[in-house]
């Protein structure tokens, strides 16, 4: 079956669902999700989102915003899409209460702000109030009210429909091909502009915050289709993951003054950021607390942990700015925060890289800029690039909103002069050969085997800190995934809601960009933001302040080409917090 | 230690009528339901079908009836059944679609009735709406609703009448009705009194023993229920 809209968003989050908000004034917008747009991954998001309001530090400014971006990046941030993103982050934050988000307040009323990681007055001289905050639900009650606004405006969703091919010809894109999860079959989404927000790939490690569904589909698509990804190989570890399950406290219990504490019960950050403590940024939060452990002051039995201590906020406090966090201890971790230390450890959580897009959202094909016509991308599956080599905390909602809303704007602008191009003669052919083969599959290696032995070989070899040896080994663990991922086998033949097919099509489009995380990770012989070399500890300007392209061809050859970074008013410095 | 599951496994391309299907599997110390249906589908079979996404209770795509209770499988630890044979079965109250899936398509009309977005016929100021920190309240915990539907399927007034619009959508009309931002109180009213509204809860209390946010949804439809009163009678 075919369908036309004027424009078809994949993905139902905040990027997705804030730029539908936009397109969907002047055009016939579709929106295609795999889940229910409620459901998305940014309703996972705890902390905040930030923004220079003033409503609780009246000396902040946004070029002190723009400036704790651009060292939180390590430099590799582009300049221009950072003064976007700081400046017009106010006005897009003032929208999302004007839609109804239920912001926590002020005693005057106004919308509240608490101390996240990196963000600070005075370039670095005392922790910032930037983070707009409802409770520790902030992305929920983002996610829900841009659903909600959605419904309101008409949106047309189609919910429970996976993409899976995109269809660009001479680099123009033409739409994509959906595969329906509720009554099986490919349809096509023939459309003038088609945009991605699919959201990151944080699957592909053992220990992450991310959901089921945050398997990087768009990316793998646009890799298919011949389009380059962007700076790979910076992956965010979060500091404060539940121990073992990975689940994502947020950063806002350390912007509410809890403290990480080691087995010997230092408050050990003293040691790696004097300044702002349990608020520096998340790469070196991240790295201290491996490093206590690599270096036996873990704590438990094993060693292997590290404890955020939120006692002394108080039961009060607790209730009333963070009750998501008490709730996640006792139902998922079994530990009373009130009365525990809660164990933590590092967790996969954010992509920095993805798919290139210009500071308007457009989709880039190569080194020169040049534009993919019709195709367009935002929040964390695209590359702006605002985080650089290292997102900072509530940066990430801000991000999705502000530059789901450019991106919208962007169709909104173009939509008038691109046209509904003829699609090719069999639109599905590749598509549907593709499942044809997976849905065959009659081999004996388990997918879940497959998957578990890709995310744990990549916790282990390419987390947060990398060395060549390593990522040569994991190099070649990824060809044998590969490998045996052409032997796999598939139980279920049935069309309906056949998650079987679906996971086995998610486990193919990892295993493919891994490479281009590992070989990227390989390439940079440099230590940046979240990228950290233990063979190449410092971080080098000369060779390396620049971003990764990386195409992957048809059989599996990798290569790599590289853009410069757009630098204005921040020269590069030594980062220290 | 092992478990025994029971789970109610309906394929409408093939099976007359849903059937119940037991899986032994091992389940350590910390394992939730969801760990054991992954465990399930991934080892030993492939066609069971569930919806998971998050595993941290806040997308609401696993709710379930975990041993007659309506949970959350991800939110639910296999130690605190107490039980060595555990029946898993979809959400009472709406048509299967598939084994563990069911078709949410009456509560996403029934939400969109109720005008689920923020009614302000005042443009907007330059900056925020002011909101007090006490009239935040009156709706902080009714927004962290998350559509899971575990409270609407546990419904026996749901349950004899398919046209109540339930416990979800009311409680998503009283997060806008006492928001002190919003104006569309009358427009709402419209829907919420009628013979398939607000005075179908007959205040049986399952929709908050039902609720994994542990929401006081009854006391929410009950202020409704005064609230319409006093500006309606």
């Amino acid at each position: 079956m075919t369908h036309i809209h004027d424009v078809v968003i994949i993905g139902a989050g905040l990027a997705g669902m804030r730029a539908a908000l936009e397109a969907s004034k002047v055009a016939d917008v579709a929106v295609i999700t795999k889940l229910y747009p409620s459901r998305s991954h940014s309703g996972a998001a705890q902390g905040g989102i930030a923004a220079t309001l003033k409503n609780v530090d009246s000396d902040d400014c946004i070029e002190f915003h723009m400036f704790d971006t651009v060292k939180g990046s390590d430099y590799l941030g582009d300049q221009d899409a950072i003064e976007n993103l700081c400046n017009e982050a106010p006005e897009v934050i003032y929208e999302t209460e004007h839609m109804g988000v239920p912001y926590s307040r002020t005693p005057e009323g106004k919308i509240a702000q608490r101390k996240f990681g990196g963000h600070s007055l005075h370039h670095g001289k005392v922790a910032a109030n930037r983070a707009c905050y409802a409770a520790d639900y902030t992305g929920h009650v983002l996610l829900h009210t841009f659903f909600e606004q959605c419904i309101k405006q008409r949106v047309r969703f189609y919910s429970e429909f996976q993409a899976v091919g995109l269809i660009v010809v001479d680099n123009r894109c033409l739409g994509i091909v959906a595969w329906d999860i509720q009554k099986g079959g490919l349809h096509v989404f023939h459309a003038k502009a088609t945009m991605f927000a699919t959201g990151g790939y944080g699957r592909v490690f053992k220990i992450t915050s991310n959901a089921h569904a945050s398997t990087g589909d768009g990316l793998a698509l646009c890799l298919r289709a011949g389009l380059p990804l962007e700076d790979m190989e910076f992956v965010q570890f979060h500091p404060t993951g539940l121990y073992k399950q990975g689940i994502l406290l947020s950063e806002g219990a350390r912007g509410e003054g809890a403290y990480l504490l080691n087995g010997l019960n230092e408050r050990f950050m003293e040691r790696y950021a004097p300044t702002l403590m349990e608020l520096a940024p998340r790469d070196m939060v991240s790295r201290s607390i491996q490093t206590e452990i690599l270096e036996g002051r873990g704590a438990g039995p094993k060693k292997d942990h590290v404890w955020l201590d939120i006692r002394h906020i108080g039961e009060k406090r607790i209730a009333a700015v963070i009750p998501q966090i008490r709730s996640l201890c006792l139902n998922f971790g079994g530990v009373d925060p009130i009365k525990q230390p809660i164990p933590i450890q590092t967790t996969a959580h954010y992509s920095m890289g993805g798919i290139p897009v210009t500071c308007d959202g457009r989709v880039i094909y190569d080194e020169k800029n040049s534009l993919v016509e019709g195709l367009y991308a935002a929040g964390e599956c695209a590359c702006v690039s605002v985080h650089g080599a290292n997102r900072l905390g509530t940066n990430s909602l801000l991000d999705a909103t502000a530059n789901g809303r450019r991106t919208g704007r962007t169709i909104a602008n173009d939509i008038g002069k691109l046209k509904l191009n003829a699609l090719p003669e069999n639109p599905m052919e590749d598509t549907q050969e593709r499942i044809g083969r997976v849905a065959g599959s009659t081999g004996r290696e388990k997918v879940i085997h497959i998957r578990h032995d890709l995310r744990d070989s990549m916790e282990e070899n390419c987390g947060v800190f990398r060395s060549g040896e390593r990522l040569q080994k994991q190099k070649q663990i990824l060809k044998d995934l590969l490998e045996r991922y052409r032997q796999i086998k598939i139980d279920d033949q049935s069309k309906v809601f056949n998650t079987d097919i679906m996971e086995a099509l998610e486990l193919g489009y990892m295993l493919e960009f891994s490479e281009l995380i590992v070989e990227g990770a390989l390439r940079r012989t440099e230590s940046r933001g979240a990228h950290s070399r233990t063979d190449f500890p410092k971080r080098d300007d000369v060779n390396w302040l620049n971003h990764t392209l990386a195409w992957r061809d048809a059989s599996g050859q990798i290569r790599f080409g590289s853009k410069p970074v757009v630098i204005k008013n921040y020269q590069p410095m030594e980062r220290k917090y | 230690m092992i478990r025994t599951f029971k789970i109610l496994r309906f394929n409408l391309e093939k099976d007359k009528k849903p059937h119940f299907q037991n899986y032994q599997t091992e389940c350590p110390p910390g394992y939730t339901v969801l760990d054991v249906l992954y465990d399930i589908k991934g080892l030993q079979d492939g066609t069971l079908s569930y919806r998971r996404s998050c595993r941290s209770g806040v997308c609401g795509s696993c709710g379930m009836k975990i041993n007659g209770v309506n949970l959350l499988a991800c939110k639910t630890q296999v130690e605190s059944l107490k039980k060595k044979v555990i029946h898993v079965e979809p959400l009472p109250g709406f048509p299967v679609m598939r084994d563990l899936i069911v078709d949410l398509t009456p509560f996403w009309e029934k939400l969109e009735n109720i005008k689920p977005y923020l009614i302000n016929h005042t443009p907007p100021p330059t900056t925020e709406r002011y909101q007090s920190a006490e009239d935040q309240l009156k709706i902080e915990e009714a927004t962290w609703c998350i559509l899971c539907n575990c409270c609407t399927s546990s419904c026996p007034s749901l349950w004899a009448n398919k046209e109540y619009l339930g416990p979800a959508a009311l409680l998503k009309a009283y997060r806008f009705v006492f928001d002190s931002r919003d104006e569309g109180a009358e427009e709402r009213y419209k829907v919420l009194n009628t013979k398939s509204g607000l005075w179908r809860c007959h205040t049986i209390f399952n929709c908050m023993d039902a609720c994994p946010q542990e929401i006081n949804i009854t006391e929410y439809i009950s202020k409704l229920k005064t609230r319409v009163v006093s500006e309606r009678y």
